[in-house]
């Protein structure tokens, strides 16, 4: 917080200028050289080939496939992480580290099994295989597995952003508005969501990047179909096992460039954030949600 | 005479609307291997052309491609093909096992069984062929980097695998022997992709390994589409006819009511236009005399043995070679 040096610090100033070199010729190296690589193969044949690549009729249904996966995913997250916070921070109950535990598995499972994990279920051969297919229902290797297997990788990170939050409030304010005489709804749209609502907004956006940017859970349940269950990553990777690789970078170019917006937009939910917690002087100064 | 034209354009109107109304839109899924990519893309747009002549209705055909094993895993699993065209009849044989959603026999459903085109194996190297790679012995040598993608998941590596096999024991005479030269060669292999197209573009576009085991048809789309001034193909002395079938998935297709023109789509891959389509994109077409003969006289003549020659019939080699705990298993350590 203390934008001033710490006297035990004293480091000579070549010192710290190299620390700063490497690290930003890190970042160069790994970061934007390989973003000004993307965008230089995408326009390699110009602006109107980058175009027509992304109006291709397999590449808008890309798009389309990964907008609804993650408008589908997101929200149904935001609701769940909102109620599986509340509940850890505000109560207390048995099984509490359990759900903890649980909400992060999804960080520590390779989306490879969570995938699998879905075919287990839903495929031919798997538990309700033969039902599903007598009943003509598509799960897997159609939309509803891919938007399952993106609800799975995703579901960790609006709960993770809030409950650090939530635990610092406490629940001396639900308290308070609850002994006035509001109701437990009021309470929450006027006490507890405007305390939570930058932290809230922050795992929504690292949401939302991961749902549209999620290539091996959605791979094994995709079946690859052109056209119809292929999301923008796999799209991205088909296109370049076709040597088409104009197409490939143009389409890596949209994934790079919702890159940006997120990290723009994170920046800035963090920056307010913390702007709003300094200029609210009777709550405690939340950490930054730590990442 | 007013009213009769009223009428007349009527009648013109309503059998008009009639018949685009009947015109169906017809969708059929073939899941294929991994390098037809190109192929079907091609012979997709001549079927939906032949068809829409024939009957009026739109086909459109969905295409999905990976791993040939993979490919067939998927289908297990419950990925609905109305027709799958994979790399080695083992896959197919496995999804009819498993799902019993077609015949046993389907292998004698369609001409030479079921595979309209054929292809084999052959080597890529790098321009001037700077290792000097001619034949299998070469592979084996120390320092050669041979690429090749999993026998366990990609059809085109256990053509790779067998072909090697098979010249090793006519030149050695002993399965033994095979089995030392085979190991040596995998000792070579750096790194192994799930299907052919990850190994072309490990060799082709990342530049990993000297010589690229290949279906023919792979090497020369690479050559074609890469230039030709950086690979040339090796033919090597001995290599294996690879025969890729096809087959309708008849319970599929009945639930999707696309059995006709399923079949018929997997009956015009043998059509003077199937074939034509097969050889331009470097398939061998079974009836030659059907393709353009500039087409067929890039196809040099090799000394080729078949699986049922050498191995007896693809059931006996997955389960002697590729099954857990099979040959491959016990003589594949990864080398790093």
């Amino acid at each position: 917080m203390n934008p001033t040096v710490s006297p035990t610090l004293n480091e000579p100033v070549w010192f710290r200028r190299l620390l700063i070199g490497v690290g930003l010729a890190f970042l160069g190296l790994f970061l934007v050289l390989p973003l000004a690589a993307v965008l230089t193969e995408a326009l390699r044949q110009g602006l109107g080939a980058y175009l027509n690549a992304l109006h291709e009729p397999v590449a808008l249904a890309a798009i389309k496939l990964t907008l609804i996966a993650a408008f589908i995913a997101v929200p149904l997250n935001l609701v769940f992480g909102v109620c599986a916070a509340w509940a850890i921070a505000k109560f207390e109950f048995r099984g509490k580290s359990l759900l903890i535990t649980l909400i992060d598995l999804p960080f520590s499972v390779s989306p490879v099994i969570a995938g699998l994990i879905y075919v287990l279920i839903f495929g031919a051969q798997g538990w309700f295989g033969q039902w599903l297919f007598e009943h003509d229902v598509k799960i897997i290797f159609a939309v509803p597995g891919i938007v399952l297997a993106t609800i799975f990788v995703t579901f960790p990170f609006v709960a993770r952003e809030l409950i650090p939050v939530m635990e610092e409030q406490g629940t001396a304010e639900e308290e308070a508005a609850l002994t006035l005489g509001a109701s437990g709804w009021q309470t929450f749209w006027r006490v507890t969501l405007p305390n939570i609502k930058w932290g809230l907004l922050y795992g929504v956006i690292l949401c939302n990047a991961r749902a549209m940017g999620e290539f091996g859970a959605v791979s094994v349940v995709s079946g690859h179909i052109r056209g119809e269950t292929n999301t923008l990553p796999l799209h991205v990777e088909i296109l370049y096992n076709e040597y088409n690789f104009v197409a490939a970078f143009a389409c890596a170019s949209l994934l790079a460039l919702l890159a940006l917006v997120t990290l723009a937009a994170k920046s800035f939910v963090e920056w307010r954030g913390q702007e709003q917690r300094a200029t609210v002087p009777h709550l405690i100064p939340a950490a930054a949600p730590s990442t | 005479m007013k009213r009769i034209i009223t009428v007349i354009a009527g009648i013109a109107l309503a059998t008009g609307v009639s018949a685009a109304a009947l015109a169906k839109d017809i969708k059929l899924l073939n899941v294929s291997y991994d390098p037809t990519r190109e192929l079907y893309a091609d012979f997709n747009k001549a079927f939906t052309q032949y068809w829409k002549d024939k009957t009026g209705d739109n086909v459109l055909v969905n295409q999905s491609h990976g791993g040939a094993g993979k490919q067939a895993r998927a289908v297990i699993d419950g990925l609905e093909a109305d027709v799958v065209t994979l790399a080695l009849a083992y896959d197919i044989d496995q999804i009819s096992e498993k799902t019993g959603w077609f015949p046993k026999d389907w292998q004698t459903r369609l001409p030479n069984n079921s595979s309209p085109y054929t292809s084999t194996i052959v080597f890529l190297v790098r321009k001037g062929n700077p290792k000097g790679i001619k034949d299998w012995d070469d592979l084996v040598q120390p320092g050669i980097g041979v690429i090749t993608p999993n026998p366990k998941t990609s059809g085109g590596a256990r053509w790779n695998y067998l072909a090697a096999w098979a010249y090793a024991l006519e030149k050695y005479g002993s399965e033994s022997a095979a089995r030392d030269f085979v190991t040596k060669l995998f000792k070579n292999v750096p790194v192994l992709d799930s299907g052919a197209r990850g190994s072309t573009n490990t060799f082709v576009q990342r530049g990993i390994g000297d010589v690229f085991l290949s279906w023919e048809n792979e090497a020369f789309l690479a050559l074609n589409e890469l230039g030709p001034d950086k690979f040339e193909i090796v033919l090597p002395s001995l290599s294996i006819l690879a025969e890729p079938p096809v087959t309708l998935v008849d319970t599929v297709a009945k639930k999707h009511g696309t059995t006709e023109v399923a079949k018929a789509y997997l009956e015009y891959l043998y059509s003077p236009e199937g074939q034509r389509i097969a050889a331009k994109h470097y398939y061998r077409p079974i009836k030659p005399e059907l393709a353009d003969p500039n087409d067929v006289k890039r196809f040099p003549a090799l000394n080729l043995v078949t699986i049922d020659q050498v191995f007896g019939g693809w059931q006996k080699a997955q389960k002697a070679h590729f099954s857990d705990g099979g040959i491959f298993d016990q003589i594949y350590i990864p080398s790093n």
